[in-house]
Parts: structure tokens; sequence; C-alpha cells
């Protein structure tokens, strides 16, 4: 539409933003956002930009008809909660006006702002919103390829190999070894190794007493470490075995065949190993062209707009978010806060400088929870960065009512964000 | 002259206020995540949605200065100025 300088003129400033006229768009319909990636970023993108602005045409692009999701996997993995309660359906999303494509985007075209599928459709854009999670670098650590990957499950991405590696931990005899490798920075859900460990020595220490944990690190700090230790050095004392960095903790390469993971200090021949490896933002990034040397995608803080592309927004584990890090919660705060930002760019407004928070419980033990909190805002070098003062993690020396109060709320969060974005 | 702008600047500032009240303000975007939007989700988490504008003040005012315990907003409030607060209790109030 051609909105003259005069139709403006007479809208002026008593219109409700509603009125606002629109820049040119095809003619008959509103301005077009594609979203690629049905998780907590990409579902609660689509959802939000409906209910910013109905005018907004939004097609999801989704390859799997459920989705399952990562945070709470690893009481799956030790037959604390089951599989199902991880999974859910796109009839909601789709309920709110969303158009819900089954399909993988193999291709997107920044000049002519098309993505294309799988199956060759193609799908125009005014802003494309990418979603894509992550995706495992295979081979990054020598060895482990994906059929490694059946032996050594990284149960990284929710679903089968989650259930494999539950399997594999049912069928181990007590007395077994079980070895975790831990990546470096960053990766997908910080806190989330060492929250397995913790579950996992919690499994042993309840059904096979006689076994041992060993996680091998690849760095020597990490996220809520102080809680965790002192967690560990409470409950599962001689059991659970943390080796970091600087004691030889970081694996080289993978034996599959014989569950080995090798270090520069020795070999560790383990009965269940569970390597998480390092990882990359979900490849539909790279053939965008916003993902850059390290794999991940640097974005602008107030929009998450592509610093590599114009019109696309990367948001969740795949975006450089700064201080934020790669959890469900980030992905969820990204995703409203991109789709006002898309909404007003697609409108004609001006989005307005953001403020997210991030919240992250691990369970330590089915009753006893931590967490970690922080507050971001845009900084001056163009990042998002912590609020100073703000965030931080639960207290050192909280008592056990305490733990068992946010393992209460860590349960809550997952049932009141899974609703925000499916239900 | 300068008087003019800055009057033109009070105006504009006004404007962008009654503007940006029906768009949600910095920050509000994120208490979802842990708050119900929805009433049928069972949570010891209130929900924010038509709550009382001042008690959403007070206790963000309370956690922030450690006279109310919480066990991760004592953290999260510390993060948020009073026009903030003031903003995000507003909007909620108005939410149904």
């Amino acid at each position: 539409m051609n909105a003259t300088r005069r139709d403006f003129l007479k809208i002026g400033l008593g219109a409700s933003i509603a009125l606002v006229p629109l820049p040119a768009f095809a003619q008959g319909s509103g301005p077009r956002a594609v979203v690629v990636g049905g998780g907590f970023a990409g579902a609660t993108c689509a959802r939000a930009l409906r209910h910013a602005d109905p005018r907004i045409v939004v097609t999801l692009v989704e390859a799997n008809p459920t989705f399952t999701a990562c945070p709470f996997s690893n009481a799956v993995i030790t037959g604390l909660r089951e599989l199902s309660a991880q999974q859910f359906t796109y009839e909601r999303v789709a309920a709110d006006g969303v158009t819900v494509v089954r399909g993988t985007a193999t291709a997107v075209d920044p000049q002519g702002r098309t993505v294309t599928l799988a199956d060759g459709t193609r799908l125009a854009y005014d802003r494309l919103v990418l979603g894509p999670g992550i995706d495992i670098r295979w081979a990054a650590l020598p060895g482990y390829d994906e059929p490694a990957a059946a032996q050594m499950p990284h149960a990284w991405q929710a679903g089968e190999q989650t259930l494999l590696l539950r399997r594999q931990l049912e069928a181990m005899d007590d007395g077994g070894l079980v070895v975790i490798s831990s990546p470096a920075n960053p990766f997908r859900c910080p806190p989330g190794p060492y929250e397995r460990a913790s579950l996992i020595a919690h499994y042993l220490k309840t059904k096979k007493p006689k076994s041992k944990l060993i996680v091998l690190d690849a760095k020597d700090a990490f996220s809520k470490q102080r809680l965790f230790q002192a967690a560990w050095a409470e409950l599962y004392p001689g059991l659970l075995e943390w080796v970091p960095l600087s004691k030889g903790g970081a694996v080289t390469s993978v034996e599959p065949a014989t569950r080995t993971l090798v270090t520069d200090f020795g070999r560790h021949k383990a009965n269940v190993a569970n390597v998480i490896p390092p990882q990359k933002a979900g490849r539909i990034a790279d053939a965008a062209g916003v993902a850059d040397r390290t794999g991940w995608c640097p974005i602008d803080p107030v929009t998450f707009e592509s610093k590599l592309q114009p019109r696309i927004h990367v948001i969740g584990d795949a975006a450089i978010a700064g201080a934020m890090p790669k959890s469900a919660f980030a992905a969820n705060s990204q995703a409203k806060t991109c789709a006002a930002a898309v909404a007003q760019l697609l409108t004609g407004g001006t989005p307005s400088p953001p403020k997210l928070i991030n919240t992250c419980y691990s369970l330590v033990a089915p009753d006893y929870g931590i967490s970690v909190a922080g507050v971001y805002q845009p900084s001056a070098n163009g990042q998002l960065a912590d609020v100073p003062g703000a965030g931080g993690v639960s207290p050192q020396d909280a008592p056990r009512a305490t733990r068992a109060a946010e393992a209460v709320l860590a349960e809550a969060w997952f049932r009141t964000i899974t609703a925000e974005v499916f239900g | 002259m300068r008087k003019a702008t800055a009057a033109a600047i009070g105006f504009l500032s006004i404007a962008a206020a009654a503007a940006a009240s029906a768009e949600l303000p910095a920050g509000a975007a994120s208490c979802s995540g842990c708050h119900p939007s929805s009433a049928r989700v069972s949570s010891p988490v209130p929900r924010l949605t038509g709550m009382d504008r001042a008690a959403i003040v007070k206790a963000m005012q309370d956690f922030r200065s450690g006279q109310r315990a919480g066990t991760v907003m004592d953290r999260i409030a510390k993060g948020f100025t009073d026009e903030e607060v003031q903003a995000i209790a507003a909007w909620f109030a108005t939410q149904k």
C-alpha cells in the first residue's frame, strides 16, 4: 500500500497503534514473517508475533510433529520421569493463527527473501526468524561421529538419545563405571552436564551403589559450580568425581567400540559413556549465512537481527547473546522480545531497547534444586550484558527447605513455560 | 528557540509514553517464563495478569531492598529501576 504523507498526518497522534499505516507489502495481505524451528525460541516467537499484531501473516516451519523438551530430560534419563512428559504438539500454536508447515528448511535467499524447504516449497518473507537450536559438530571430537552416538549417546537433543542413555544405565551392572564428557564453552544449557551428573549419581546411589561416576571436563569452571560441588560432597561422596581441564579432564578422542574416552592423561573405559560433544547453531543458520566462524550467530541486542544478513533474526541457543546463557528460559524471553521488535519493524515502528531475564533451575537430587538468574540489557558495545548488581545463584548456605522449595519451583517453571509455548 | 525545542521534546515524550503503554514495557515479556499467563497452570508463583498495580510495585521494592525474602525474585528485582517497575506493574494491572 502507499501511505501518502497526507494520509499519515490525517491519522495523527490520536490514532491507536493499530492504525499506523503499514509499509508497502504485497497487495491484499499483511506483512509476512516466517519462523524456522518450533522449539522454545521459534514456537514462542511465532505466537508472540500473532499476539503483537494480528495483521502479520506468520508461518512456522518445523520438521517434527512433536517437540521433545530438553529441560527435565535428565530426570527421564534417570527414571524419575517419562519422556511423554517432555513432549508437546503444535495444535495450540496453529490455533493462534500461525500456519504450521511440517518440513525442513534447507536454504535461504537473503536477497530474494525466500526460504526453501527440503521438498522444494519456497516461502517468501518480509522478516525471517531462525530458532534452529543446536547441531552437533560431528567429528570435532575425534571418533565422535553419528554412528558413535548409538554407542556413546550425547542425549543433548532430547528424544531417542535420552531413552538410549536411560536404557544403558538401566542395563549396567552394579559396580559399573559411568563417564560423562563435558565440552568447552559455549554449549547448550551450561549447568546441564552437572545436573545430569547429579541425577545419575542419585540413580546410582539408590539403585547401583557400588558404581562410580566420573565427569571429564574440558573446563576448569562451570555454572553454579560451588553449589553443585557442595551438594556433591554432601549427597554423593566417593561416588561422583569431577576432573577439570587442569587435572587432565579434556577428552581428546573417543573409541566407540569399547566405550573408551581418551585424555592426555589416560584412558577411561566406561560401561556407560555419555559424550556431550562440541556444538554449533542448527544447520540452517550456516545455510542462511548468519553463522560466523565460531559456528554461532552474532545478533543485534535490541532486535536480534543478524549482524551478517539483513531481515533475518536469530534467537535461542543458536544466537550469540552476550551474557545470556543458552537456556530454554532465555530462548523464550528472547523470542518474545524479538517478536515485539519484528512486529514494530514490519509495521513501520521503532523497537525500544529491551530488558531480558533468565532463570535456570537445576536438580541436584529430586528434592534438591538450585538456581541461577540474570537480568540483561544491550550494552554500549552492542552485546547483551548483565545488569550490574542483579542476578546470581542460590545462596551457598541455604537450608534444605530452600533447596526443596527450588525443586518445586523448577517443576512449576516447566509447567508454566511449556503452557505458554505450546498450551 | 531552545524553549520551543524543550517543549517539543516534552510533548514527544508524553506521546511516546502514551504509545508505549500499549506495548510491552522493557522486561515485562520475560515475567511469564515463571508467572503463568494462564489460570489453568498450577504453580506456587502468582499470576501477574490483572494483579493490583501497587501490590506489584510493593513486592518488587521489598524484594529489591531485602525486606521480603525471595528464592529468585530478590536477585531479579535488583535489575529493575523504579520507573521500569512502575511501567511493568501498570501494564500487568491492565491485562485480562
